[in-house]
């Protein structure tokens, strides 16, 4: 930016030194409490978008719905990153600036504080009556005495002795306030850093997976996985997992909990778990996390020439009820075995709705219990050209909408057909459908995130240093023998709280034994001092 | 009766006793003429003794002020006796379901108007707080509670991803701030009310309703200074709760944070409490502003337990009633 600068008239101040001073002027702006207050309520601000759009990491078929919903409003929108608001620009400006505040704000603080704790406690003045609690002893007190009850109640002390044989005791207490201060705020930078560590060095993966099936921990195994771009795909830890039986329970037709009994195999050990929502697996550091769960529903398809395929195909949940969606796609059906010649429009494929209780007793199809009691699978089938051999990539869950949309794929039924488990819906060309019957499958994520303890331990840095940082209070505390033998009190807040006078009144007591505190004064402080 | 009839029963008491407990701390309030203007004493509230009734105005009241303390101690006793119903409708309502009672929007919300009122009873109690003023923290825990009717969900079990030990810490440190903000918020709004009737007052302008309500609030700066307090209780156990959210996030998703909306609000309630905690020390303006910052607080706290539940579509969505 200085290169827009002009030379400046020979009278003006050098550049350089305007820039200092231009800085100085910003550095001092951006890290004054009030910017502090203005970035916060500003980062407040600047959340709220996330919440009101769908979020590309949260769920990006969800931003894709909202494409389709607004057509003409999402592109204005995803370029003001609405649909990316805690990686977008003027987020991560506002939380920078934040940061760069709070660096500016720590690092001063620290330097004093670290002098402060240090340094002597300052002197009373010398009208010790202009603080807000001051007392003139009508009793002797004793200078060890003093000292001593200051050190049993951890006061921080400095004594002067002045040429005309002033004695001042000056005490102070609470310094963990700004050390909890400062570790509070430190904190809140470190866990930043923990966060920005996950990002960069986690990766995790999701994973479908059917009862008996198993699967390896690598990309292409995964059906929907993020990587941190310091994470090297081919580095990621072995490991096999296997689904060996799933179990929900229902309990008034809410499910109340999940079992999946998993198998693994990692570095050549073997090992079994009862993986349940909240409770994760940990293999070295990589977490498997049980996230939900559905129904695989098994079906044969005996084509015209009797040949059979058995296809378990997991079905993605449309609702509470687990009624689910999914298709079933034959594309090697009906070839002749005697000439190996693969009929015209000979592709099959189904498009299904499976209820896991269906109520035969109304005229819905959809179920109210996910409970697999009476389940059913709501049928279309197709003929014709499924559109898989031209390799793009295609959804499992679904028959190709553009594929019957151009005549490719023909409907064949022209209404639903509902079969329950050992039914066969039956083809005009003769092949047939068979609900062979139902599975379960768990989905699995798989994550590892080493900024987690990091963060976390920043989290707990951060509550350790906000209690003393609330709690404490700091205060100073003054004895003085005059030459003239009297002997003064006085104490000083150093922050807002109640009971100064109290517990100052109760020091003198202590060092002056005899000493009658005046009978406490309706003070102004509390609302609800009593009396 | 069943044990869900058992603790709705005691529900619908809670509201009658709390709404009789407002009308008696309502006639402390307006009739008690004893509690001074003059600052100093603005405090000195049911203590026995020295009662006389000088003021020309009370004489001529039609409940005088020895009975209307009586009123307020009615009150205080129908508010113990209330929050007594209160909470062994919870207990209740656990025996029944054996489980622990924060399950849905409705549990919730009861629980944080019981928070609300503890924090008030206990306020009271050290003498913190004039017991006259009890008219304000029993409205609003009423109003809290006649919102939870609107939600009101039969008690049934949890969902899996609720069955675990972090609903016990996460959810009741996240009620037990919302409840103590909730008094927290109430302190600020009588601040505010106080502070422009002493502003009229001292323009030499009338002061007409609802305003002039506000004669009988203790000193505004002590009104501030106990809304600072009480936040300064809060604030530690709301970020504990959203520590601990998190770490519960991380076991039953996969992930400690994903700015899923409830994650969002959440985090915006935090950052908007540490701005008023910043406020209260940046200078004269800002101090004076500091209370509608605790109020916008609690704005945003209210919006994340009913709005975000059910407005949002989020993992979270369990609490959806
Ligand atoms: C992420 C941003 C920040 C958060 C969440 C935060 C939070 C807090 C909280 C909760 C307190 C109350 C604790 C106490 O009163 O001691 C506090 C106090 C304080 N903060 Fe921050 N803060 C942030 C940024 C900053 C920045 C940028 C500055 C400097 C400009 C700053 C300066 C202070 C100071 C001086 C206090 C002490 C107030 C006192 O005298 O008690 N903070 N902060």
């Amino acid at each position: 930016m200085t290169a827009t600068l002009a030379p400046p008239p020979r009278s003006k101040p050098k550049p350089a030194k305007r820039l200092r001073a231009f800085g100085r002027r910003w550095w001092h702006q951006l890290t004054a409490m009030r910017t502090a207050l203005l970035l916060l309520l500003a980062l407040a601000l600047a959340a709220i978008p996330g919440s009101t759009f769908p979020q590309r990491s949260i769920s990006a078929p969800d931003v894709a719905a909202y494409y389709d919903q607004h057509p003409d409003l999402a592109p204005w929108l995803d370029r003001v990153w609405a649909f990316d608001v805690y990686t977008s620009p003027w987020f991560s400006a506002i939380y920078l600036l934040l940061m760069v505040s709070l660096v500016g704000c720590i690092l001063p603080r620290l330097g004093l504080h670290w002098k402060a704790l240090r340094a002597k406690v300052p002197d009373a003045p010398r009208r010790m009556s202009i603080l807000p609690y001051h007392r003139t002893l009508a009793v002797e007190a004793n200078q060890s005495l003093a000292r001593a009850v200051l050190k049993q109640r951890r006061w921080r002390t400095t004594v002067r002795e002045a040429e005309d044989g002033t004695v001042t005791i000056s005490a102070e207490k609470g310094q963990l306030r700004e050390t909890g201060n400062l570790l509070f705020h430190s904190s809140v930078i470190f866990m930043l850093v923990g966060v920005a560590l996950g990002s960069l060095m986690s990766w995790y993966g999701n994973r479908i997976l059917s009862e008996d099936k198993s699967y390896c921990n690598n990309l292409q195994q995964y059906d929907e996985y993020g990587l941190g771009a310091w994470v090297d795909e081919t580095g990621l830890p072995q490991f096999c997992v296997t689904l060996d039986d799933f179990d929900a329970e229902f309990t008034n037709g809410g499910p109340t909990a999940y079992d999946a009994a998993i198998s693994y195999e990692a570095a050549g050990e073997e090992g079994e778990y009862a993986l349940e929502v909240n409770h994760p697996l940990n293999i070295d550091g990589t977490n498997v996390f049980l996230i939900g769960h559905g129904y695989t529903p098994v079906v044969t398809y005996t084509d015209r020439y009797g040949q059979t395929q058995t296809l378990h195909q997991e079905f993605l949940a449309m609702d509470a009820a687990m009624n689910s969606e999914g298709a079933f796609k034959f594309p090697d059906a009906n070839v002749d075995p005697a000439t190996g010649t693969v009929d015209e429009n000979a592709e099959v494929g189904f498009d299904a709705v499976f209820v896991p209780t269906f109520d035969d007793s109304t005229a819905m199809l959809l179920g109210t219990n996910p409970e697999l009691e009476n389940p059913v699978l709501a049928l279309t089938a197709y003929t014709g050209d499924l559109g898989l051999a031209d390799g793009r990539p295609e959804s499992v869950y679904a028959i190709n909408e553009a594929q019957i949309a151009s005549g490719n794929l023909e409907q064949v039924n022209d209404e639903v057909e509902v079969i329950g488990v050992g039914d066969s819906m039956t083809l005009p060309d003769g092949s047939s459908l068979t609900f062979d019957g139902v599975e379960q499958y768990a989905v699995l994520q798989v994550r590892h995130d080493p900024g987690g303890p990091v963060v976390l331990a920043g989290a707990i840095l951060l509550l350790g240093g906000l209690l003393p940082a609330l709690a404490v209070r700091r205060r100073r505390f003054w004895i003085r023998w005059n030459p003239d033998g009297t002997v003064e009190t006085a104490g000083l807040n150093r922050n807002d709280y109640d009971g100064l006078d109290e517990e100052c009144d109760e020091l003198t007591a202590a060092i002056a034994p005899g000493h009658e505190p005046p009978q406490a004064s309706s003070s102004d402080e509390s609302i609800g001092s009593q009396q | 009766m069943t044990g869900a009839e058992v603790a709705n029963a005691l529900f619908v008491a809670t509201i009658l006793i709390y709404a009789g407990a407002m009308f008696a701390y309502a006639v402390e309030y307006a009739f008690d003429k004893r509690a001074p203007k003059r600052a100093k004493q603005l405090a000195s509230v049911g203590t026995a003794g020295a009662d006389a009734p000088d003021d020309p105005v009370a004489a001529e009241a039609p409940i005088s002020p020895a009975a209307a303390r009586g009123a307020g101690r009615l009150g205080l006793i129908l508010t113990f006796l209330g929050t007594a119903a209160l909470a062994t409708s919870i207990v209740t309502r656990v025996i029944h379901t054996g489980r622990w009672p924060w399950g849905n929007m409705f549990e919730y919300t009861v629980g944080v108007a019981l928070a609300g009122m503890v924090t008030w009873l206990i306020l009271v109690s050290r003498g913190s707080v004039p017991r006259r003023l009890g008219l304000f923290a029993t409205f609003a825990v009423t109003m809290v509670l006649g919102t939870s009717v609107r939600v009101y969900t039969e008690a049934g079990p949890l969902v899996p991803a609720l069955d675990s030990y972090w609903i016990v810490i996460h959810v009741t440190a996240a009620i037990a701030s919302s409840g103590i903000l909730l008094i927290g918020c109430v302190f600020a709004i009588l601040h505010l009310l106080k502070r422009r009737y002493d502003r009229q007052v001292s323009d030499g302008k009338p002061v007409r309703f609802p305003l002039n309500v506000a004669e009988r609030l203790p000193d505004a700066t002590a009104l501030e200074r106990m809304t600072f307090k009480i936040h300064v209780f809060a604030f530690p156990l709301l970020t504990f709760g959203i520590i601990a959210g998190s770490v519960w996030a991380h076991l039953a998703w996969g992930r400690y944070w994903a700015w899923d909306p409830k994650e969002v609000w959440a985090f915006i309630a935090w950052v908007v409490y540490a701005a008023y905690l910043h406020a209260r020390v940046s200078g004269r303006s800002a101090k004076a502003n500091a209370p509608w910052i605790a109020i916008l607080g609690y704005a945003v706290m209210l919006f994340n337990l009913t709005a975000v539940n059910l407005v949002f579509d989020g993992l979270h969505s369990y609490a959806g009633v």
